[in-house]
């Protein structure tokens, strides 16, 4: 149920972002879905890779500062009012979002959604509990 | 103005011998009175009697801070403790502060030299003194308060900081000489500027600014924005305080009241006194000083000597404006401190690299020092929210341990320079 997500350290500086992408590139490492949080000296780059450990390894060696931790993705219908059904399941569950991002997949009939709860266990107990549809590691990566 | 001519205008001559007889007494006391110093010179095989002449200063022994700071608190003393009226310390942010007792001659001594820096801004009983330096154990305040009883002007005790009462009470009392550290200065001339106070309400004729390195275009600055005459004051805790040197309206230097205070210049690094005209770092023994006679104390002050009469009608010697230290020490917002206490205050936060570096600058008149460190793996995190509870530690660990507000920013590991030798961590880019 948890998925693993690669969060990297980026100094808010020119081409730092590139030159994380282009390491994974080199490594033949196909992102599924990332998001950037800015402050106004530095950046978390995360994402959602399907080998998350090699792509440790190739970030580990380029010398970025990386970390694994999990998340829960989502299947959320792409409709009006989609996302807001999965915020009030684990808003009527006390549940606090650290933050969320959200990608369309291309058949335009579900979009996904990857969440960080405070608490990854209870927020997918939460969801389970409200019907919601988490996606397995090999669900997403098929996409 | 000449608060004491005939100690400011004296003969070379005359005052030579008069700084002769007073170095000798205050060797002998010294030698007599502070274990310290006896230990020193029988180190030396030295006597009270082997100076005879001015020169004979190069055989004693230097002493420094560390020196000072080992005899904490009142170990420098020379006289009972009941004969010291008042103490006051540095800032301390070194380790220990040094503490500098007066006997009640030591503040007729310091009364008198402050007066004669208050004179030189024009200062007279007419005057209503706004002292802006801080009151309490730093000699800022007092010192300055002092001065003022000895001329007689109103002193308005305002201390520093409160800066909307600065300027409020400027303007209600009709202050018309101003004295606070010269980036204080600017930063009043700032906010009087922003709350649109009307410089016609102004009634500023001069300041005495010091306590911090400054340089020529903050005094332009200064005496543009409040249309007074802006001059440099110059003292240390060490000495007495404020009011070993001064300059007077020539600007042609600070002049130094060589009858209480006997100035060299030496190389920093052989320690050998270097000729009239040489930049170097300043030495001071005091000539007069009762509580705490102190013997070629080294000021770590990068400056130079110069001799020969003023125009203004002194004959006593003149120093330049401070330009820098023989030290690695930095002096910020008027504290001095060095890299290596932050660099200690650092390392005692769990999970920190040893990488950082220091970065001093001045926007807006006011000095900020930002500590660059590198992330490490236990600091980061996939939220925001925790780098930052991180961040913040960081720094208020530091203000904490070294009393000073920094600001930290994160970078990259291994993006800070690394060096085989000595590593340079500090980059003032202040104009100064």
């Amino acid at each position: 149920m948890k998925l693993k997500q690669i969060s990297i350290f980026l100094e808010n500086r020119k081409g730092r972002l590139w030159e994380a992408l282009d390491a994974l590139a080199q490594a033949k490492i196909n992102i599924r879905a990332l998001s950037i949080a800015d402050t106004s000296e530095f950046g978390i780059l995360r994402l959602i890779v399907p080998d998350p450990d090699k792509a440790k390894k190739v970030l580990d060696k380029g010398n970025f500062t990386v970390k694994e931790n999990n998340v829960v993705a989502v299947e959320v219908a792409d409709k009006p009012g989609g996302l807001a059904e999965v915020l009030k399941v684990l808003s009527d569950a006390d549940i606090n979002v650290e933050y969320l991002y959200a990608f369309v997949q291309k058949s335009g009939e579900k979009a996904v959604v990857v969440l960080r709860t405070e608490n990854t266990d209870a927020g997918i107990k939460a969801l389970k509990a409200g019907g919601i549809a988490i996606l397995s590691a090999d669900q997403l990566y098929a996409l | 103005m000449i608060w004491n001519r005939q100690a400011e205008c004296m003969p070379d001559k005359e005052r030579q011998k008069l700084q002769l007889a007073r170095l000798k007494e205050t060797v002998r006391r010294a030698y007599e009175n502070i274990p310290y110093y006896k230990k020193r010179f029988d180190e030396l095989k030295l006597k009270p009697s082997d100076i005879k002449t001015l020169e004979d200063i190069s055989k004693l022994p230097f002493t420094t801070k560390t020196d000072l700071r080992e005899g904490y608190p009142f170990g420098m003393f020379a006289v009972p403790m009941k004969d010291i009226v008042e103490v006051h310390t540095s800032s301390g942010t070194t380790g220990k502060p040094v503490v500098a007792g007066y006997t009640r001659g030591d503040i007729d001594t310091w009364s008198e030299v402050v007066a004669r820096c208050l004179t030189m801004a024009g200062a007279t009983n007419e005057d209503i003194i706004q002292n802006g330096y801080g009151y309490g154990l730093f000699t800022g305040g007092m010192g300055i308060h002092y001065g003022a009883h000895k001329i007689g002007a109103t002193v308005v005790p305002i201390s520093a900081g409160n800066t909307k009462r600065q300027i409020d009470i400027m303007q209600d009392f009709g202050t018309t000489v101003i004295t606070c550290t010269p980036s204080y200065a600017l930063y009043l001339a700032e906010a009087a500027g922003e709350d649109g106070v009307d410089r016609k309400k102004i009634k500023l004729k001069s300041g005495c600014f010091g306590a911090e390195v400054w340089t020529e275009k903050m005094r332009e600055e200064i005496e543009e924005r409040f249309r007074i005459l802006a001059l440099n004051i110059y003292g240390l805790t060490e000495i007495i305080g404020p009011g070993v040197a001064h300059e007077c309206d020539q600007k042609a230097g600070l002049h130094i009241f060589e009858d209480h205070f006997f100035p060299e210049i030496v190389s920093p690094e052989t320690l050998e006194p270097l000729p009239d005209g040489e930049r170097g770092e300043l030495v001071f023994t005091t000539l007069t000083r009762e509580g705490m006679p102190m013997i070629r104390f080294r000021t770590r002050d990068i400056t130079t000597l110069r001799k020969g009469p003023c125009k203004c009608g002194r004959t006593v010697v003149r120093m330049d404006r401070i330009t820098g230290r023989s030290d690695d020490m930095l002096k910020i917002r008027g504290v001095l401190i060095f890299p290596s206490q932050i660099e200690k205050a650092l390392l005692e936060v769990k999970g920190i690299e040893p990488q950082y570096q220091i970065i001093v600058t001045r926007p807006r008149h006011l000095d900020e020092l930002e500590v660059q460190v590198e992330i490490s793996k236990k600091m980061f995190s996939d939220e925001v929210r925790h780098i930052e509870e991180f961040r913040r530690k960081i720094e208020a660990h530091i203000e904490k341990s070294v009393g000073l507000r920094v600001k930290v920013t994160l970078v990259e590991p291994k993006s800070l320079p690394r060096s085989e030798g000595k590593a340079k961590r500090v980059f003032d880019k202040r104009q100064l």
